[in-house]
């Protein structure tokens, strides 16, 4: 269920909570109770694209170029990205900076 | 309309799951509710009910199948006890959570340990928080009778929920009862087919069972406690129905020679026969006394209750299961949390009798009475008893 509909009242859910629409859990954002968030610094990326391997949640999408970036809709701030890239091309900053 | 036949309440109950004309029965045996499965396993095979029969491996697994198979439109029957009705614990929330009209006749029997597989309610008041309607019979016609109903009220379109047809394991369900059983044409007059609102059809997917994120939890949960309390409405009119179409009425709570009466028991199941009897002979002593019992225990018919107990001093509750370590036996708990608010009150005992096998006899409703008379004058120290326990 999208985050919007997520403050429906309880008169407004379907029978059993059954979901008819295929697909819709792409509308509920994950990432909203992350504590940090990934950067990528493209002066010292080389595009090797293991950030996006390893990536559990898919939060690493190809971007212009060849790059890398970070879809905040889902990432929750693992870090495995960062601990993963050969370059220390990624940073994980503390979301309140 | 059919004639009285001898017949063991099992079977009766397994033959009005064969007038329901269920799709799938998935079930694992255990004593005293095997007689019901392994009665409709015959069935199928005999090719009398067109029915799939899924002999699984265990009771978690029954009810498993049993979900599956009420999501895909299936009218479906379980039965279970005991040990059995605990494995399944953590399954049965699931059912009304997905608003699945799912079918059980659990056969009560106490719960381990000791080990024990004789009569008592351990099994179903460990089991009260999962959101099934639950009924309570008295006896084996109203075993046929409210499974039955229970197939009525469960597919409603206005509940869509899970019902429970509870009977005493052995003192109904071993016992040959005359009962009269309808015939096919007036089960179909009572009992529509069934039309699921939404099923799991690959022609039009849907998803069931998600999780319920804390943004949504709450309120999920209030909308099945709000069709659990709204249920009642369908329970009452059904049984209305059920009464015009083959004369036999029945009630949320019944009341027995009430008016008057200074002392109410309260049971609930087959005891209430017995206790009826121990009513007349303390009646005939001249003791004003009269019993209210529950034939429906979920949703609470805290109001149908109220009302029967109205004028009454004194309530001896009979509850056939220990609430260890708590205030009181469970039907205690509910009726006191029911009268808390209300002005002039009548006073609450209660009495644990009839664990695992234990008769309850119309000597031990006599005690029970006698001990309400003296409790209503004089407070006793402890808020329960256990009848006919060995203190030494």
């Amino acid at each position: 269920m999208a985050k919007i509909d997520a403050i429906m009242g309880w008169k407004e859910l379907d029978l059993g909570c059954v979901i008819r629409q295929p697909g819709s859990s792409r509308a509920f954002k994950t990432g909203d109770w992350r504590s940090q968030r990934p950067v990528v610094d493209r002066d010292k990326c080389i595009k090797c694209g293991l950030c996006w391997v390893y990536c559990p949640d898919l939060s690493m999408v190809p971007a212009e170029e060849g790059y890398y970036k970070v879809n905040l809709d889902y990432c929750k701030g693992c870090g495995i990205c960062a601990k993963e890239c050969p370059k220390d091309a990624i940073t994980m900053v503390l979301e309140e900076d | 309309m059919a004639k009285r036949i001898g017949m063991e309440v099992s079977i009766a109950a397994s033959e009005a799951v064969k007038l329901a004309d269920v799709d799938l029965i998935a079930a694992y045996p255990i004593t005293p509710q095997t007689h019901i499965v392994e009665h409709l396993a015959e069935v199928v095979a005999d090719g009398e009910l067109d029915a799939a029969f899924v002999p699984v491996e265990s009771e978690h697994s029954a009810m498993s199948c049993c979900i599956g198979s009420s999501a895909a439109g299936a009218r479906t029957f379980t039965a279970s006890s005991s040990q059995g009705l605990a494995l399944m614990h953590e399954m049965l929330f699931i059912a009304p959570a997905m608003r699945l009209p799912i079918v059980m006749v659990v056969a009560n029997r106490a719960l381990s340990g000791p080990i024990s597989i004789w009569n008592d309610h351990s099994d179903i008041m460990a089991e009260q928080d999962i959101a099934w309607i639950q009924t309570f019979a008295e006896n084996g016609q109203e075993v046929f009778d409210l499974v039955l109903h229970a197939f009525r009220v469960a597919e409603d379109s206005k509940v869509l929920l899970p019902m429970i047809v509870n009977m005493d394991g052995f003192t109904l369900s071993h016992v040959i009862e005359p009962i009269e059983i309808l015939d096919k044409a007036e089960v179909d007059k009572y009992l529509p087919p069934y039309k699921p609102k939404v099923r799991l059809d690959p022609r039009k997917p849907v998803s069931m069972g998600l999780v319920g994120v804390p943004e949504i939890y709450t309120e999920a949960k209030k909308a099945t406690n709000e069709a659990l309390i709204n249920s009642k409405k369908v329970v009452v009119k059904a049984w209305k129905e059920f009464g015009d179409l083959f004369g036999r009425y029945y009630n949320p709570v019944e009341s027995y020679k009430t008016e008057g009466a200074e002392v109410i028991l309260i049971t609930m199941g087959s005891i209430s026969e017995t206790a009826m009897t121990a009513i007349d002979k303390m009646r005939e002593k001249g003791l004003p006394v009269g019993l209210v019992r529950f034939r429906l225990w979920k949703p609470f018919p805290a109001t149908e209750f109220k009302k029967a107990i109205a004028g009454a001093q004194t309530l001896a509750v009979v509850d056939r299961a220990l609430s260890p370590g708590g205030a009181c036996g469970p039907v205690a708990e509910e009726i006191k949390a029911a009268l808390y608010a209300e002005r002039g009150r009548p006073k609450v005992f209660n009495f644990i009798a009839g664990l695992g096998g234990r008769d309850v006899t119309v000597e031990n409703f006599e005690e029970i009475v006698s001990r309400a008379f003296t409790y209503a004058k004089k407070r006793p120290k402890q808020l329960y008893e256990m009848i006919g326990v060995r203190e030494i």
